[in-house]
């Protein structure tokens, strides 16, 4: 049951996707971001799941314990996690340009609403 | 003066990172424009004094090492960051810290004019950690610190460019665009990251080589290099995932276009050349894997159809964008050739198309200034009224065209060579061809500058004020020197190349 065994990365693939479906198939702006966001999540789960040593605790030296989780991806994505929610950021602070410039968020509205830019 | 010279390689991020820290509190005035100012001097200072350093180790007898490595804060090397200045990162600094050096000084009326005065501080910072991002992405020597540092400059990029909504809201839109894209993009290259780390366990890009050596028939390390490739290609804007890029470079305040026509898209063809050639190997990409049809049929898809879409566009700015795509096309298409005369090309190209890119966005940014818009309709008969900036213009479409005496020749030159030498005459028609659509959308531009006569309304526009002038001609006016003698910039891309390559 080799398939099961991967279930995890099974489930990164998964989120990974409905995320960038998201992306891609929704016109709303705000629905968008929260696809981006699913998308960069899953990736982290990934990296978590890289740190996994079996029957390994956390990496604090405590007695009788020779066993630890690889600390490394945390870390990474500690970082990972801010870049992302500093992106969420930025892409909100556009969006409520957007809203306040448009009246709008649904992309094709903006498009009618800045005719064929001649692409 | 000594600690200085020891830690040149972290002063090069730390300081523009500093700097943009500090600029939101100078106040309104001009005086984040100065701090702005000097502290891209005095980057482009130390990455010449760096240059120096390398080219000496280079070109020493019995020196084996050609790189300066520095452990941040003094982690030992494959477990700390390390920071590593080799000849080839060396002259992407040089690039850009003199492109940015140049259009910071230029920015300050440009400005003034595009952003209201109570936000000009703010965009100041921006463009200090833009600049932080790029310069970080291109020393560093660990792949997880790529992809933060490329998301500071990215994320920079992106407010920058909605920046450009007080002069058209349509920056909104391509700004919140170019942040999906690129964060899908940045999303894809730590995927890529990921599974390399997940077979090899290190980030170091030095260790990562020597690991990867024996893993080339793992599926992990092909997908990882799948991931990347495709992460990367949107980030250089790479046909066909180019989408993003010209309504960003089309709507940014002129001189945040600038910097991302001449200097964004190459750091991103940075990073890819580094992957293949140092991190991944040449032979395993070019040889072992079919990835240089792909690179290839890609590249002058991108040429063709990026001049083509260029001759469409009736803005100035778009169509400088879609010529970007071209020359990206030019780019890849020499590294993909994977031998001394192609590589060689195309970083000179990198280096050309720097120069000639950031000026010609710049005088399209002096039409701006002057006239309110840079649409042909509104360049009619501007050839007598701004002779300077006209003229600069000419300049750097001819160097696009690639005419002999432009740098445009010189980088085209090689990559004929190095098409010739792999023996495809079909990129060197493909090469020609690009030039020749190029010289049609170039010509569009120049025949209503010189040969249509003005419109009435515009009869007191007049020539800039030097300060947007002079930083333009000299972009535009090295371009034109690099074009007769083009030793320096052969001489650092064929170093690089030739460190690529491993034939040092």
């Amino acid at each position: 049951m080799r398939f099961f065994d991967l279930y995890n990365y099974w489930i990164f693939i998964l989120l990974m996707m409905i995320g960038f479906y998201t992306v891609i198939a929704k016109p709303n702006l705000i629905k968008k971001v929260i696809g981006l966001t699913l998308f960069q999540t899953a990736i982290f789960l990934f990296f978590i799941s890289l740190g996994k040593v079996e029957e390994g605790t956390a990496p604090v030296i405590v007695p009788f314990t020779t066993i630890y989780s690889n600390p490394l991806p945390h870390a990474l994505i500690l970082t990972a996690i801010v870049v992302s929610v500093s992106t969420l950021a930025v892409a909100l602070a556009i969006i409520v340009n957007i809203k306040q410039t448009y009246g709008t968020i649904e992309e094709d509205e903006i498009e009618e609403a800045d005719g064929v830019d001649g692409e | 003066m000594e600690l200085m010279e020891n830690n040149l390689p972290a002063l090069i991020v730390v300081l523009p990172l500093l700097a943009a820290l500090l600029a939101p509190f100078l106040g309104q005035g001009n005086k984040s424009w100065i701090l702005a100012t000097l502290t891209t001097w005095a980057v482009l200072a130390m990455t010449i004094r760096l240059f120096i350093q390398i080219d000496g180790l280079a070109n020493a007898q019995g020196v084996h090492e050609t790189f300066i490595s520095y452990a941040m804060g003094n982690w030992k090397v494959p477990w700390g960051i390390e920071y590593r200045v080799d000849p080839f990162n060396a002259f992407i600094l040089i690039i850009i810290a003199m492109i940015s050096a140049m259009v910071t000084y230029y920015a300050r009326l440009s400005v003034s004019k595009e952003i209201p005065v109570d936000k000009i501080r703010f965009f100041y910072a921006l463009w200090l950690l833009f600049i932080t991002g790029l310069l970080g992405v291109t020393i560093t020597g660990d792949v997880f610190n790529i992809y933060v540092l490329l998301e500071v400059s990215s994320l920079a990029a992106y407010a920058l460019v909605a920046m450009g909504k007080y002069h058209s809201r349509k920056a909104l839109s391509a700004s919140i665009n170019y942040l999906v894209l690129g964060t899908i993009g940045a999303s894809f290259f730590l995927l890529g990251v990921g599974y390399l780390y997940s077979v090899t366990g290190t980030l170091n890009m030095a260790d990562l080589t020597e690991r990867l050596k024996g893993l080339h028939d793992n599926r992990t390390v092909i997908t990882a290099f799948v991931f990347l490739l495709i992460g990367l290609s949107v980030k250089m804007a790479f046909f066909p995932l180019h989408g993003w890029l010209p309504s960003a470079h089309g709507y940014a305040p002129p001189i945040v276009s600038a910097l991302l026509s001449g200097v964004t898209i190459k750091v991103g063809v940075y990073v890819m050349i580094r992957f293949l050639f140092t991190i991944l190997g040449v032979k395993f990409i070019f040889e072992e894997l079919p990835s240089a049809p792909i690179f290839l049929v890609f590249a002058s898809l991108a040429i063709l159809l990026g001049s083509y879409m260029a001759i469409q566009q009736f803005s100035l700015k778009r169509m400088l964008a879609y010529s970007s795509i071209a020359q990206i096309g030019y780019i890849v298409l020499g590294f993909a050739l994977a031998n001394e005369s192609g590589l060689t090309g195309s970083l000179i190209h990198i280096f050309n198309h720097a120069l000639m890119k950031s000026g010609l966005f710049l005088a399209a940014g002096i039409v701006i200034y002057q006239v309110g818009e840079a649409d042909l309709a509104h360049l009619r008969g501007l050839g007598r009224k701004m002779p300077f900036t006209m003229a600069a213009f000419t300049a750097g479409g001819l160097g696009l065209i690639g005419i002999p005496l432009t740098s445009g020749f010189i980088s085209k030159w090689y990559l004929v060579m190095g098409a010739i030498d792999r023996g495809l005459i079909i990129l060197a028609v493909v090469i020609l061809l690009g030039s020749l659509l190029a010289m049609i959308y170039v010509w569009r531009v120049v025949e209503v500058i010189y040969f249509k006569s003005a419109p009435d309304s515009s009869s007191e526009v007049k020539e800039a004020p030097w300060a947007l002038v002079l930083p333009t001609w000299i972009l535009i006016g090295a371009s034109l020197y690099f074009g007769m003698d083009s030793s320096l910039p052969f001489h650092m891309a064929n170093q690089a190349a030739r460190f690529l390559l491993g034939m040092q």
